[in-house]
């Protein structure tokens, strides 16, 4: 238990914890997010796309690591477009990043206090936060171990414990679930749930599966551009299973391909979005 | 109810059953209660007796635990070794980049293959290898301060509240230190004055930072370090001879050139708070 202080709980002075408008963010030369809008609240926010979609540009753009090329993107009320007035802002984010790297010689412990350090955190704070965050994925046992000790499921979990320390308040999650077993996912959900209450969430994915299962709100991206926005249950409404206006796009069978509903979801929504975009 | 007031064992439950509600169907059985309770001062009162007499209680025991607590931590400080290295981690996190260890053993593998080609150099046919390479030495250690490819959380720290300038900078002092500390001692084994190199030191490592703010601080030493080598380095091995920029009464051009590159350092401290655009 923590103990909360009155600014935490004062009203805030913004609607939304992130705000994007005609956000447009390159990757090298070429605009791997291309006008984005995006209003995003409290929750989990289940970023989907194909790879080279801009998954990870809008992730960095949101983690204020890449200046946005034009656009304005407002992170707790705050203009970051600009790269100004930052540090304020990435105090309140936590950032696990695709390619998580770490140093091999530290504990676990060591790892957390350090990001912790990282993020300004108050020094009085840190050994209590770094404990909370390393029960919270599991890692209790292992947190005086090296990180280069760890399984690779054990390596993701010390990267969201890293993300959570500083209790954010836009957590950024860049393929989270990347080498978890089955029982680690579950237990990734039940933390995400947890942290959806006052969180706004943005779990970066390919697996539709892990999206379907604990987001509250789903985004489909292509080519930068958002095509899709819903609750998951609207994507699983999505799915057609090849009676109706599928023509046969040459790519076999008119249905949507996937197992789930909402894999047929997403991927009759990706190709209705690809057949627009080919006229 | 008597004499139209709650009776005691009600009011008790129904306090009780504030703190661990049930559900709904059972909260609303308390309807009644809670229209007396909205009517009658004696019975809030009575109410407010109640928590307070449960939270007391409480309060008690946490204060008991929490003076026990600190007594014990009074009465066992930890050991002085304990808190000693609790003071050079503190101080190793503000000043050292965690990627530079590698770096500096590198860098006394170079200075001693230096020192041991001068000293088989018996006859001095060339210039001695130690001072031609002391100028870029540091910048070993100094594109770990900052670097996508030597730092593995690069991300994570470039993302933080702490990236800047300030923290660049603090890594690379003790970086060219380091390095300036390994040079000083092999030049005193055969005899070689530390000012010579001190100034060029400085001067490659500012360059590097200002350079860095372009292209990335590991490229940067990179291409400073190869244009010393096939300019300087290379041209006085082929005529055997010192070059003029390492002559003693070169330091006035090291200093203006020093101060140059500082400035362009300053200007571009931006790009010390995120990725470079196109990586």
């Amino acid at each position: 238990m923590r103990r909360l202080d009155a600014d935490e709980i004062a009203p805030t002075a913004y609607a939304w914890p992130i705000e994007a408008q005609q956000l447009r963010v390159r990757a090298g030369r070429r605009m791997a997010v291309d006008g984005l809008d995006l209003a995003l609240g409290p929750g989990v926010h289940g970023l989907l796309g194909p790879n080279g979609a801009g998954k990870t540009t809008l992730v960095r753009a949101l983690a204020t690591v890449v200046r946005p090329a034009s656009g304005t993107l407002r992170l707790l009320g705050e203009d970051v477009s600009a790269g100004s007035g930052l540090r304020g802002v990435r105090r309140q984010i936590g950032y696990l990043p695709q390619e998580f790297g770490y140093y091999r010689r530290f504990t676990v412990r060591e790892f957390v206090e350090y990001v912790a350090w990282l993020k300004q955190m108050p020094p009085a704070e840190v050994p209590g936060a770094v404990q909370r965050a390393i029960d919270r994925v599991g890692l209790t046992d292992r947190a005086d171990h090296r990180m280069r000790t760890l399984s690779g499921g054990m390596v993701r979990r010390a990267g969201i414990a890293q993300a959570i320390v500083n209790d954010p308040v836009i957590l950024l999650l860049d393929e989270p679930t990347v080498g978890l077993d089955p029982d680690q996912r579950l237990q990734f959900r039940t933390l995400l749930r947890d942290l959806a209450a006052d969180t706004c969430v943005v779990v970066s994915t390919h697996l539709v599966e892990d999206v379907a299962a604990a987001c509250t709100d789903v985004m489909l991206i292509d080519d930068g551009r958002l095509v899709f926005r819903g609750v998951p249950a609207d994507l699983a409404a999505a799915a057609d299973n090849g009676v109706g206006d599928a023509p046969d796009d040459g790519g076999g069978a008119g249905g949507a391909r996937g197992d789930s509903p909402h894999e047929r979801g997403y991927s009759t929504i990706m190709r209705r979005h690809r057949r627009e975009r080919a006229r | 109810m008597t004499g139209g007031h709650i009776a005691a064992d009600v009011l008790g439950r129904y306090v009780a059953s504030g703190t661990q509600s049930t559900s709904i169907d059972a909260d609303a059985g308390w309807w009644v209660v809670e229209v007396h309770l909205e009517r009658c001062g004696p019975c809030r009162d009575r109410i407010r007796a109640i928590v307070e007499s449960g939270e007391s209680r409480l309060s008690t025991q946490l204060r008991r635990i929490r003076s026990d607590l600190m007594a014990q931590a009074a009465a066992n400080p930890a050991p002085r070794v304990v808190r000693w290295l609790g003071g050079i981690r503190r101080w190793t996190r503000w000043w050292v980049a965690p990627a530079l260890l590698p770096r500096l053993g590198m860098t006394a593998l170079v200075v001693a293959a230096a020192l041991a080609l001068d000293t088989a150099d018996e006859a001095g046919r060339f210039p001695p290898l130690l001072l031609l390479l002391a100028p870029v030495l540091p910048l070993l250690g100094v594109a770990a301060a900052w670097s996508h490819g030597l730092d593995p959380a690069y991300e994570l720290v470039v993302g933080s509240p702490r990236a800047g300038l300030d923290l660049v900078l603090r890594r690379a002092v003790v970086a060219l230190a380091a390095a300036i500390g390994l040079l000083t001692a092999a030049g005193w084994l055969v005899g070689y004055s530390p000012a010579r190199w001190l100034l060029p030191c400085l001067a490659f490592t500012v360059s590097a930072l200002a350079l860095g703010g372009f292209v990335g601080l590991n490229r940067a030493a990179g291409i400073l370090a190869a244009a010393w080598g096939v300019l300087v380095v290379g041209p006085s091995l082929v005529v055997a001879r010192l070059p003029v920029v390492l002559a003693a009464d070169a330091w006035p051009a090291w200093a203006v050139a020093t101060g140059l590159v500082a400035i362009v350092m300053v200007v571009r401290r931006r790009a010390f708070v995120g990725l470079a655009s196109g990586r």
